[in-house]
């Protein structure tokens, strides 16, 4: 008995110190964001300090020196990624539908087009869908930053691998009391899907939010500039001060990393449920 | 199942012509510029052969490979190895799991780009905490100056946010080993360590190989931004990656023709870990 009490004591222990040392970075960009500049030229203290609220209204207020407002940063990511996380869901949806509810030539083609697109990220094909984006005139456009991320049939793969789950009896049943196939969706597919169309969304939504290198090509106007993107620029602006305004950098860091955060922690079912669910 | 023909393909023609345009038409067109080779003023092209492929070859670039080789090796054993370590203790806690699980989970969430400013700053060699530790230890930091702790600080903060996306399909695999099956040999006297390698391993084979292609694919190809925000590929090319070495290849030199060639490369590598990706999914559907 003792004995497993203490190898419990002991895995909590273990994992407490390990938790904490994945907090550490965060944690110490909080105590930085929270102290002045000058302060942490003797090294960074260990307790927070009292100037988080001065340091955050400097950097709504005034940003760092020489870079985007970051009011425009923020609303230009909330547009990348609410953008991203709603034409994703209204691609897929009615493609999903298609390939799961309806027996029609080409449907195993379609299905394998968009498959193919499956583990493409953006990273692998950035350069010609660059050369297309600029082609189609849409450097510095909402379309040209959104768009191109939606061309991947993710959430597609997740909702099929959902849909497949589905009683087709269902369908039957409504193709017998006369309802159409779009009433059939909007009425009985979609109230059933909420979960998994909530799970697409979060992740989707964290996804748009994160993106940094599609955005770094296709955005050079300044107020075009997402707040994941802008670090680069606020990094290099807060050093070329005599004292390096890492207070400030520290700042802008919570507060662009506060969206996708919270709504992982507050959403984790969802998540994990959309991250796993491709595979079990 | 319904018949309609042509209400099926209107519903899936705007994703088509979504993946159409900025996927299929940007392939095709890599495909192209990897074979032609455009005159210094970017006015015409004409086909080069392998000319592309051959001027890949240089020094730089397979410095390129042998980085994104190390890089992507390490990442991935570290943090699976971490990933299923916190995953098989946390699956013992009792009631404080769900706790655990928010701590280990959350980091997979901080923007890339976000990420590299925290652990900049933490190892930033003139006043960064993590520095000044180093220094303490006797440890000569400056990553500015040295390749292998460049390419150290990056693979750190690799592992720090992909352990927790390998930590969440861990604990998802875990809850497929029944309890009872572990139960029974417990009480058959099978060790704690022979029950971990000879049971829950073999159970949680499928997912540790998706496991690994995925995080093999977030090495190859998510890295783009730690990389460009802590070390810009420095210094002297040691941590420039596949992907960091397109992006100077084909936006800073203006390279069209290598850019195409280097796409190509990277296609065949996706494609490569896709279909080890589709035969662990189909493996994984007969399971069931």
């Amino acid at each position: 008995m003792t004995r497993s009490r203490f190898a419990a004591a002991s895995r909590h222990g273990g994992l407490i110190v390990l938790a904490v040392l994945f907090a550490l970075p965060l944690y110490l960009a909080f105590v930085v964001a929270s102290h002045s500049a000058a302060d942490l030229l003797r090294g960074v203290p260990i307790a927070p300090g009292a100037r988080l609220g001065a340091n955050l209204r400097t950097v709504f207020s005034s940003s760092v020196p020489g870079t985007p407002s970051l009011r425009t940063m923020l609303v230009n990511s909330a547009i990348m990624a609410f953008g991203i996380a709603i034409f994703k869901l209204a691609l897929s949806v009615p493609a999903a539908y298609a390939v799961s509810f309806f027996r029609f030539p080409g449907r195993m083609l379609m299905f394998w087009i968009i498959f193919a697109t499956l583990m493409m990220p953006i990273e692998v094909r950035f350069f010609p869908t660059y050369e297309v984006t600029a082609d189609l005139g849409l450097l510095n456009t909402q379309t040209g930053l959104i768009l191109p991320l939606v061309a991947s049939a993710t959430a597609v793969f997740l909702l099929r691998q959902f849909f497949r789950a589905f009683p087709l009896e269902l369908a039957d049943a409504a193709l017998l009391d006369g309802i159409g196939p779009i009433r059939f969706l909007t009425s009985t597919v979609l109230p059933l899907a909420r979960p998994i169309l909530a799970a697409i969304f979060v992740l989707e939504f964290i996804y748009g939010w994160n993106q940094y290198l599609w955005p770094l090509l296709i955005t050079s106007a300044p107020n075009k500039v997402t707040v994941v993107m802008g670090i680069k620029q606020i990094i290099s602006a807060a050093q070329s001060f005599s004292v390096p305004q890492w207070d400030l950098v520290m700042a802008i860091s919570l507060v662009a990393l506060v969206p996708p955060v919270v709504l992982i922690v507050a959403m984790q079912r969802w998540f994990v449920r959309g991250l796993t669910a491709g595979i079990d | 199942m319904f018949r309609h023909r042509l209400l099926p393909l209107l519903l899936i023609l705007p994703e088509l012509v979504v993946v159409g345009l900025f996927f299929i038409w940007p392939s095709m067109r890599a495909l192209a510029e990897a074979f032609q080779e455009s005159n210094a003023f970017g006015l015409g092209s004409r086909f080069a052969g392998l000319a592309n492929f051959r001027s890949t070859l240089n020094h730089t670039y397979v410095q390129a490979i042998e980085v994104t080789a190390i890089f992507t090796v390490l990442t991935t054993v570290i943090a699976m190895a971490l990933g299923l370590f916190v995953a098989v203790q946390v699956e013992q806690t009792g009631r404080a799991r769900p706790i655990y699980r928010t701590l280990f989970t959350w980091t997979y969430a901080v923007p890339g780009a976000i990420a590299g400013a925290l652990w900049l700053f933490l190892f930033e060699p003139r006043i960064g905490p993590g520095s000044r530790l180093l220094a303490g230890l006797g440890v000569h930091w400056n990553f500015a100056l040295s390749g292998p702790q460049a390419l150290g600080l990056v693979i750190g903060l690799t592992v720090w946010q992909q352990a927790a996306y390998d930590f969440v399909f861990f604990s998802a695999g875990l809850q497929g080993v029944s309890d009872r099956v572990l139960e029974a040999a417990r009480i058959d006297g099978v060790g704690a360590v022979s029950r971990f390698w000879r049971i829950v391993m073999p159970l949680l084979g499928p997912t540790v190989v998706f496991v690994a292609v995925m995080d093999v694919l977030a090495a190859l190809f998510q890295s783009f931004a730690v990389i460009d925000i802590v070390t810009q590929g420095g210094p002297g090319g040691s941590t420039t990656t596949l992907v960091y070495a397109l992006y100077r290849d084909g936006f800073q030199n203006g390279d069209v023709g290598m850019a195409g060639a280097e796409t190509l490369l990277l296609f065949v590598l996706a494609a490569i870990l896709l279909a080890v990706q589709f035969r662990v999914l189909n493996r994984r559907a007969h399971y069931r």
